[in-house]
């Protein structure tokens, strides 16, 4: 579980979160929802400790990261890089091996060296492998980074809009791919996700941040609801039924 | 009535430096000192400082960019191979000549440059001059190894930091062709602002692009050249003062002009009376002065920027 | 494969050496080779330098177009030294050993970039361009500062310091030569020791934190190491600013692998490699004296340009 004690954050005098207090549930996958500049970014890089926390605390599994040194913390929590901003020449299976590093710290062992196969053969890599990462297609990519993160061997995933640059088709790849690591796995992931419906059918937790306060937490099927959507992006909905769920008609 | 105000301010002030930059100055002052050396001493930093400032002004429209000016564009470094290849193949020619040699290579420094930039994205407007600065470097280089070959390295040491020491009576005339490029600058404002609306819209209101252009850059050239000839390179002059003068009222070309030539005037001026008296009676190169200054304002306005703009 | 080709580069190192000291060796054989001994240290020594000192600073700012020199490096080097002239007085400066007024300055410096350029490196969200030409005109301004002090000071005091300004492969002072090969090889030694720190690094802030490295503290630590080999390269001969852009590109393209084991030791070889077949052509083929950094200018400057018009056309 992380428990969200009491967190602000300011960028120059501008409040970016104001005393955010929340948990997160182990296992399954929590959506952070809420219009742009509400705060989620953010309050995922203090989670995955990009972003240095000042104010308040966040407990990863009983261990704060005000007292929990880096390296320590990179065993309980990895996060899913955006598909910007990582150094393009460099092949797939390194890419993987990096995930290894908090473990062997740069010196891959036979243990290692198994994961990192059984990580590729998992994300369907194995061909791929000896690819510069630059020419791989952007579905591809995120595969990749996934599997770096799976490689680590971490409780926690954390995913910044993961969706982003994804076309249908493989943003549903990409969904199932994680519901698969939630339950079969037992990874807990968490993800800042803009389209409500692909929280509403995919996660099982659902965070609703708006003016850097959270409006509603809870289970999916509870919190995320017309009435709720509708306050949080002040926009009409009305609820469609499907056969999976609820979508949001919001168009 | 505020306008009003301003010009007699500028106007005021400019006679009150060059009052002072003919009384300052180690020799004693009398009637030749004062006819033969400190007259043409401040007029050669007034015109030099007013057009190389127009210049600046002109290749920023140019080049639709606000981080430009002669020497990151290659002008200046391109001028100073001209002068460079006549002292060492054909030393005998006139001043004229020279300068004629600094004004062509210049204008075929910038037009190399200018066809790099066309090639280089516009959502990008700091490539542009990193991109001139580097120019300028490798023709430098060039310029370098050629004073290194020909023995001429503490001739080029002169010229790397621009003075108005040795300029006597007859030897800055020239300078007043580039004052006289500078107004044919102010006469064709309106085509120029035209020009930097970018190519379509030149075409689209019926004037000619490229020899609209060729006039700017000509002009760029001609300042350019004439003053390495005569002065030595004055740094940041040209970039320094058209964005003060945009920060301060904004940017309409026929109005700007007339106030980038004062205030590039006052400072140049200025920069040589301070250098005249701050380790008096040892004489610091104006172009050394503003170098100091120019840089950071430079990065003053980089810094201070707007992220995107 | 990537073995061969160090191999190889290190071969070559050693038989341009081998060239460099031995052939036309005649006259007063003793004292010749002397000099050339010493001259040959201080050229693997400030290729070294230029060179590794160049790839960590790209590893540190995640990208291959910044080099130190760009950043305005050797500029503040040459400013401090410059303003330390102005502090001591001149007489007192000239009694002063080279290998104390060395020291001096690189103490200053480190703490001087690590200031600057900590400041610059974590503005976030900075384009890479600002950071580029902010970096450039820093160095204007520092080169500007440089001669306008040296004109307050007086000329016989400016004669002192002039011969910094321009690189040669000159005379070197002795002890400064051994204190600088000290602190050469410590500074490789510590960062082999946590190069593989620096691969992580290398992918990228968000990544390596993600990954449990403590990404500030190294960041600073190999700012400080840049700091000393440029305070190294620089003292022994001055600035040269675009060797180290030319060195890196190659060493990305021969190394084949982003583990900064190799890159760091190809970029050593190469480096050391450039200067002393360099200087071998100048000095014994083209019987050219220290013309050698002006040609590197020259080439560096239009492999920069290269480097920065490639991503237009691709």
């Amino acid at each position: 579980m992380i428990t969200i004690n009491n967190v602000s954050h300011k960028i120059g005098a501008n409040d970016i979160l104001t005393n955010v207090t929340a948990e997160i549930p182990a296992n399954g996958i929590t959506a952070i929802v809420g219009p742009n500049g509400a705060g989620k970014s953010t309050l995922l890089n203090l989670i995955g400790r990009q972003t240095t926390l000042n104010d308040g605390d966040i407990q990863i599994d009983g261990s704060s990261l005000h007292s929990t040194s880096t390296d320590k913390l990179a065993l309980k929590i990895a996060l899913v890089a955006q598909d910007v901003g990582v150094a393009s020449r460099i092949k797939i299976k390194e890419l993987i091996a990096f995930g290894r590093w908090p473990h062997s710290k740069g010196r891959l062992n036979d243990f290692d060296k198994e994961i990192v196969e059984a990580a590729m053969e998992r994300f369907d890599l194995v061909d791929l492998k000896d690819r510069f990462l630059d020419q791989l297609s952007g579905g591809q990519r995120q595969r990749a980074f996934i599997a770096m993160a799976f490689a680590q061997e971490t409780d926690w995933l954390l995913l910044d809009e993961p969706l982003n640059n994804l076309d249908m088709f493989h943003a549903r790849a990409l969904m199932n791919e994680l519901k698969l690591l939630a339950v079969e796995n037992q990874k807990s992931i968490v993800m800042v996700i803009h389209d409500v419906n692909y929280a509403a059918r995919w996660s099982d937790y659902c965070i609703g941040l708006d003016f850097g306060k959270i409006k509603f937490a809870g289970a999916t099927q509870d919190v995320l609801t017309a009435k709720s959507v509708e306050q949080l992006f002040q926009v009409n909905v009305s609820v469609l039924g499907s056969p999976n769920g609820i979508i949001l008609d919001h168009y | 009535m505020k306008l009003h105000h301003e010009k007699i301010a500028a106007t005021l002030i400019l006679a009150g430096l060059i009052l002072l930059s003919i009384v300052i100055g180690v020799a004693d002052i009398n009637t030749e000192t004062i006819v033969l050396s400190r007259i043409p001493r401040t007029m050669a930093a007034v015109l030099a400082g007013a057009s190389l400032a127009i210049a600046g002004l002109i290749i920023q429209i140019l080049v639709r960019n606000k981080f430009v000016e002669p020497g990151t564009t290659g002008s200046t470094e391109a001028a100073m191979l001209g002068v460079l290849c006549v002292t060492i193949f054909a030393p005998g020619l006139s001043i004229i000549l020279k300068m004629l040699c600094a004004v062509f290579s210049s204008l075929v420094g910038t037009i190399g440059f200018l066809s790099l930039a066309k090639n280089l994205p516009n959502d990008q407007p700091l490539l542009i001059p990193l991109v001139g600065l580097i120019y300028a470097g490798v023709i430098g280089a060039g310029v370098t190894f050629l004073a290194y070959q020909g023995d001429l390295l503490q001739y080029l040491g002169v010229w790397m930091s621009g003075e108005f020491s040795g300029i006597l009576s007859g030897r800055y005339e020239i300078l007043w062709l580039a004052g006289i490029a500078a107004i044919v600058a102010y006469l064709s404002a309106d085509q120029l602002t035209v020009v930097g609306l970018g190519e379509a819209a030149t075409i689209n209101l019926g004037l000619n692009y490229s020899q609209v252009m060729m006039v700017g850059v000509a002009t760029v050239a001609m300042v350019t050249g004439i003053v390495v000839v005569t002065i030595g390179i004055l740094p940041f002059i040209g970039l320094v003062v058209p964005n003060v003068v945009s920060r301060l009222m904004g940017d309409n070309l026929k109005q700007a002009l007339p106030r980038v030539a004062f205030l590039g005037g006052i400072l140049v001026l200025s920069s040589d009376i301070i250098g005249r008296i701050i380790r008096f009676p040892y004489e610091i190169p104006a172009g050394t002065i503003f170098g100091v200054i120019g840089a950071a304002v430079f990065l003053y306005l980089l810094l201070k920027r707007p992220s995107n703009g | 494969m990537a073995n061969a080709r160090l191999f190889l580069l290190g071969a070559a190192l050693i038989l341009s050496s081998l060239f460099f000291l031995f052939w036309g060796l005649s006259g007063n054989t003793w004292f010749i080779f002397e000099l050339r001994s010493k001259k040959l240290i201080t050229l693997i020594t400030v290729g070294g330098a230029v060179s590794v000192a160049t790839i960590l600073f790209q590893t540190i700012s995640a990208n291959r177009i910044l080099t130190p020199a760009i950043m305005g490096f050797d500029a503040l080097y040459i400013l401090l030294q410059t303003l330390l002239v102005v502090v001591i007085g001149g007489a007192n400066w000239a009694l002063l050993p080279d290998s104390i007024v060395f020291l001096l300055t690189s103490a200053i410096m480190v703490g001087a970039s690590l200031l600057l350029y900590q400041f610059l490196l974590q503005k976030d969200g900075r384009h890479l361009h600002v950071l580029i030409l902010v970096g450039v005109i820093f160095g204007l301004l520092f080169r500007s500062l440089t001669s306008f002090i040296q004109r307050l000071i007086d000329p016989s005091e400016f004669a002192m310091i002039q011969s910094t300004m321009f690189a040669s492969f000159g005379s070197v002072d002795e002890n400064s030569l051994i204190i600088s090969c000290i602190i050469f090889l410590l500074c490789t030694l510590l960062v082999f020791k946590y190069s593989t720190f620096l691969d992580v690094m290398a992918l990228g802030k968000q990544m390596a934190v993600s990954l449990g490295v403590s990404y500030i503290s190294f960041q600073r630590l190999t700012l400080v190491v840049i700091s000393l080999l440029v305070c190294i390269s620089t003292a022994l001969v001055g600035p040269i600013t675009f060797l180290g852009l030319l060195v890196s590109a190659l060493t990305y393209k021969i190394a084949g692998s982003l583990e900064h084991k190799k890159l760091l030791i190809i970029s050593f070889l190469l480096g050391a490699l450039f200067l002393v077949i360099g200087q071998t052509i100048f000095e014994r083929l083209l019987r050219l004296q220290s013309t050698l950094s002006i040609v590197i200018e020259f080439f560096g400057g239009m492999l920069f340009l290269y480097l920065v018009l490639r991503k237009r056309f691709k």
